[in-house]
């Protein structure tokens, strides 16, 4: 079988796998990060987005061999030290979730829009920029306020995002 | 999915090496179409040719008075580039409305136009700026190469390398999107360029991304939204599914296109 090494969450993994392999398969069920979850596997709930280098990307419609070598980030890297993301910490304040199946993914994409969009997103824009993650519970609203916050609060400590 | 051999070739040239000599092999861009087919059975090929290493078919640049962009550039860093925002904003614009950011950074141009979606967006904005399509054998007018549904004038092993994009002098994408799953129920790409005006319209034609002659005279004479009234676009042609039937569509074309010009005009 293929072998693929990657970096995920900053360590060093390697597995022999199938070809076949999903990105989320291989860290589910190799690496035992479940974290990750798996929607609708069909890449359009947002479930299973994560950060590979720097970037999000929906692992259920990616080969883990395709990601030789490349750097990967999921919801389990974000906290430090015990203490969680900003994101994470905005998303418990505000409610932003309820039964918490597409939070993971939901934090991940909300901390690359930080990234990309800085800290200071209108709310037009966090929905616009949500259009590839589905909630079924909450009717987003939370949501979006738990991000407009987390922004504010990764802007404050930039520190904290040191993960990607 | 079903099993396959992968295979990651460094450049262009050594993937369509690998693809005469691997029998029943695809090419694997983006793969934000290819890998949803596999997994539904629907594409079975017994090998893969991964593309996402191949970096001479990456990146953006300016050749004469043409924006040239490499197969393998993502959505995203075409809705990024300095370079397509200075030359061709429309097409930044396109770029940055298709899918959703993760999809985005991963999903490819050369891919998109590979696969001809009837209701993809590149397509369009291929043959309204009357680009190249620039394979490892030939260089493909945008006029011949959209053929048909999914359907190409890409032969077997044949790989877009790069797409060329004269630059016009003004340009607008628009596009009517179903509420669901965000494609686009219509979608039209409108060109200036000298005195001729390109139109290209993806979602309605049942026989995928085509031109309508009557639009592109009436713009030709006059790039207005006013160009077009007492114009309207017959219905026939178009699809009709459980989203929006062939008369809506031809309606939308005609509201798209009217949205589009201002647009351009607005630039």
């Amino acid at each position: 079988m293929p072998k693929v090494s990657m970096v995920v969450n900053g360590k060093k993994v390697s597995g022999d796998i199938d070809s076949r392999t999903l990105l989320v398969q291989f860290l589910r069920e190799e690496l035992r990060l479940t974290g990750t979850h798996v929607g609708c596997d069909t890449s359009q709930c947002g479930c299973c987005v994560l950060h590979v280098n720097g970037s999000s990307l929906k692992s259920c419609t990616v080969l883990a061999l395709s990601l030789e070598g490349a750097n990967v980030v999921t919801i389990e890297g974000l906290a430090q030290d015990g203490k969680l993301h900003p994101m994470q910490e905005a998303f418990r304040e505000n409610h932003g979730l309820q039964c918490g199946f597409c939070t993971p993914g939901m934090i991940m994409a909300a901390v690359d829009m930080v990234n990309r969009k800085g800290p200071d997103m209108d709310e037009a824009t966090i929905r616009h920029e949500l259009e590839g993650n589905i909630c079924r519970c909450t009717g987003y609203h939370n949501i979006v306020k738990a991000i407009a916050d987390g922004a504010q609060k990764m802007g404050v400590a930039p520190q904290a995002a040191a993960a990607e | 999915m079903y099993a396959f051999t992968y295979h990651r070739p460094e450049t262009a040239r050594k993937a369509t090496n690998l693809v005469a000599k691997v029998e029943d092999a695809k090419f694997l861009a983006g793969g934000m179409t290819l890998l949803p087919t596999m997994k539904q059975r629907l594409a079975a090929p017994t090998a893969l040719i991964d593309l996402s290493t191949a970096e001479d078919m990456r990146g953006i640049e300016l050749k004469g008075r043409n924006v040239v962009i490499g197969a393998m550039t993502r959505h995203f860093d075409v809705a990024n580039s300095t370079l397509v925002k200075e030359k061709i904003p429309a097409l930044a614009d396109l770029a940055s409305m298709i899918g959703d950011p993760a999809v985005r950074h991963r999903g490819t141009i050369g891919g998109s136009v590979a696969n001809n979606d009837p209701a993809a967006d590149y397509p369009s904005a291929c043959l309204a700026l009357n680009a190249t399509i620039i394979t490892n054998k030939r260089k493909i007018p945008a006029d011949e190469f959209f053929v048909g549904l999914f359907e190409t004038a890409l032969e077997e092993g044949e790989l877009i390398v790069k797409i060329s994009f004269p630059i016009p002098s003004k340009a607008a994408y628009e596009k009517f999107r179903n509420p669901a799953s965000r494609y686009a129920i219509v979608g039209v790409f409108v060109a200036k360029k000298g005195s001729e005006a390109r139109v290209a319209v993806t979602g309605a034609g049942s026989g995928g991304v085509f031109r309508p002659n009557r639009l592109e005279a009436a713009l030709t004479a006059k790039f207005h939204p006013k160009g077009l009234d007492g114009l309207s676009f017959p219905a026939e042609g178009l699809n009709t599914d459980i989203h929006a039937d062939a008369e809506y569509r031809a309606h939308l074309i005609m509201v798209i296109t009217r949205r589009a010009v201002t647009k351009a005009l607005a630039k």
